[in-house]
């Protein structure tokens, strides 16, 4: 049976454009294909200059994050059969700047995610254990959900704050913090909140919970904030109250 | 980026969500359903003996204080989600007008 | 190689373009009604303070139709408050009991015993 599927994809070309135009493709539909297995049927077959990021194909690298039919997924874990009924529309993900066709610019997201110290932090007092940190199942399980994020920006793209904001250090970034925070061999939650626990930082989220809607990992980065919320918060009073406590 | 001081406006949004969750349904439907049918006439001296006992005056005070408070703080964020920014009239009208609210529900509670 | 990258304009009705973002709004709009009912109830301790006559004129205002039928539109949304309000809390709350993570299900049951027992106090005190 030879049906096919239409893409209408939005273009971008620095270089001869002056705004994104969309471009209508038609591809043919296999009952296994993913999105991206049409947007590389479309650059192998119908036209070369489509720019799009990619690379492992099973949602797990975070690379090819994009807008189809309004909604940001994951260009390998959306399914053809799923859009059958009409023209699927392909966007680079939202409130990020295009560089290029469905290629956005990271840049910005990088520097979010470098800013919260995503790293163990000690307490500069206890030296270096002669064997590695023990740590217990009950204290992985308590972090262990957001040490899942795999960077693929889609929380970003859904989050309205992110949108009206560029500053907004953003769901991801957060709820790497959060991941360090909760880590029992962890020491680092005062350095981290002078950018976490900033206007910038989780004061920023209205709680409107797309991120972790939107998200293919499960990470809940909205759950994070909100407990950041309340520990920034607490922390607060306490420095007030009992100057000197740490 | 410092830290901000948003935790002394946000601690009492919280703490009036959740006041607001569970004690103002049960009010909208005494004074709009229960009251207007006549299943409860809400007798001056019963409620004004209420608004006398201390212990009544605080429990109306934060009935009052801590949902209004609530609804300024997402009022402002709110207005900055709708594109009126997040300037300092939003937050005067927002802010004000729960301190308004607040003051005038105290200043009665003191007088009863 | 030069770069141009391009930018585009969050519109003010972004909120429209999405089922999940105008429930959102609707969400937060319900504080909009919370707001005006204190506001209700601010006037009627005014009122209180200002003695029977002016507490019964009052109680006569709360119960005329158009009076009703704000108030009724302030309960939906209020219902809608608490509703969304528990629902998200077990993600702004890690509890642990021995060990084990308290099931979200839990913490909302929890706070949907506490609702019910709160108003059936309130409309025995209001009642008695």
């Amino acid at each position: 049976m030879s049906e096919n599927v239409t893409l209408e994809v939005l273009r971008y070309r620095p270089e001869s454009d002056s705004e994104p135009q969309f471009q209508r493709y038609s591809v043919p539909f296999h009952d296994d294909w993913v999105v991206l297995d049409a947007l590389n049927y479309i650059k192998d077959h119908l036209d070369s200059t489509l720019s799009f990021r990619w690379s492992c194909h099973m949602a797990i690298c975070g690379s090819c994050g994009m807008m189809i039919n309004g909604e940001p997924r994951l260009a390998c874990h959306a399914f053809l059969r799923d859009y059958r009924d009409a023209v699927i529309r392909i966007e680079p993900l939202d409130h990020f700047p295009i560089e290029r066709d469905l290629v956005t610019v990271m840049d910005g997201f990088m520097d979010k995610l470098a800013s919260v110290k995503p790293y163990l932090i000690t307490n500069g007092k206890t030296p270096p254990q002669a064997v590695e940190n023990l740590q217990t199942p009950l204290q992985l399980m308590a972090f262990k959900q957001y040490t899942l994020c795999i960077n693929c920006m889609l929380c970003y793209a859904a989050c309205p704050q992110c949108g009206l904001d560029e500053s907004f250090v953003g769901p991801a970034a957060l709820a790497l913090a959060h991941r360090y925070n909760l880590d029992s061999r962890d020491h680092g939650q005062a350095q981290r909140a002078d950018v976490v626990a900033s206007n910038e930082g989780i004061w920023e989220c209205t709680f409107a919970g797309a991120c972790s809607e939107v998200c293919p990992k499960q990470v809940d980065p909205a759950a994070a904030i909100q407990q950041t919320k309340i520990s920034a918060s607490l922390d607060w009073f306490k420095a007030r109250l009992m100057p000197g406590a740490q | 980026m410092a830290r901000s001081n948003k935790p002394i406006l946000w601690l009492p949004f919280a703490a009036g969500g959740l006041v607001a969750a569970l004690i103002i349904p049960v009010l909208i439907l005494i004074t709009g359903v229960l009251l207007p049918l006549g299943v409860l006439p809400l007798p001056y001296d019963k409620v004004a003996a209420f608004a006398q006992n201390p212990l009544g005056k605080l429990i109306l005070l934060g009935t009052v204080a801590l949902p209004a408070w609530h609804a300024a703080h997402r009022l402002r964020m709110t207005a900055h989600d709708l594109g009126l920014g997040s300037g300092l009239l939003v937050k005067a009208a927002c802010y004000g007008s729960a301190f308004v609210l607040i003051g005038l529900a105290a200043a009665a509670l003191m007088m009863i | 190689m030069s770069r141009r990258p391009y930018i585009r304009k969050v519109q003010r009705t972004w909120w429209l373009g999405h089922r999940r973002y105008v429930v959102y709004m609707l969400r937060e709009l319900t504080s909009l009604f919370v707001g005006l009912y204190c506001a209700v109830l601010t006037v009627g301790l005014i009122r209180l303070a200002q003695g029977a006559a002016a507490w019964s004129a009052f109680l006569d205002a709360l119960s005329s139709p158009a009076s009703v039928a704000l108030q009724l539109v302030c309960l939906a949304f209020a219902v809608f408050h608490s509703v969304t309000w528990f629902a998200l809390t077990p993600k702004a709350m890690v509890l642990t009991l021995r060990g084990a993570p308290v099931p979200a299900k839990a913490i909302v049951g929890a706070h949907y015993g506490v609702w019910a027992a709160v108003s059936l106090i309130v409309l025995i005190a209001a009642g008695a």
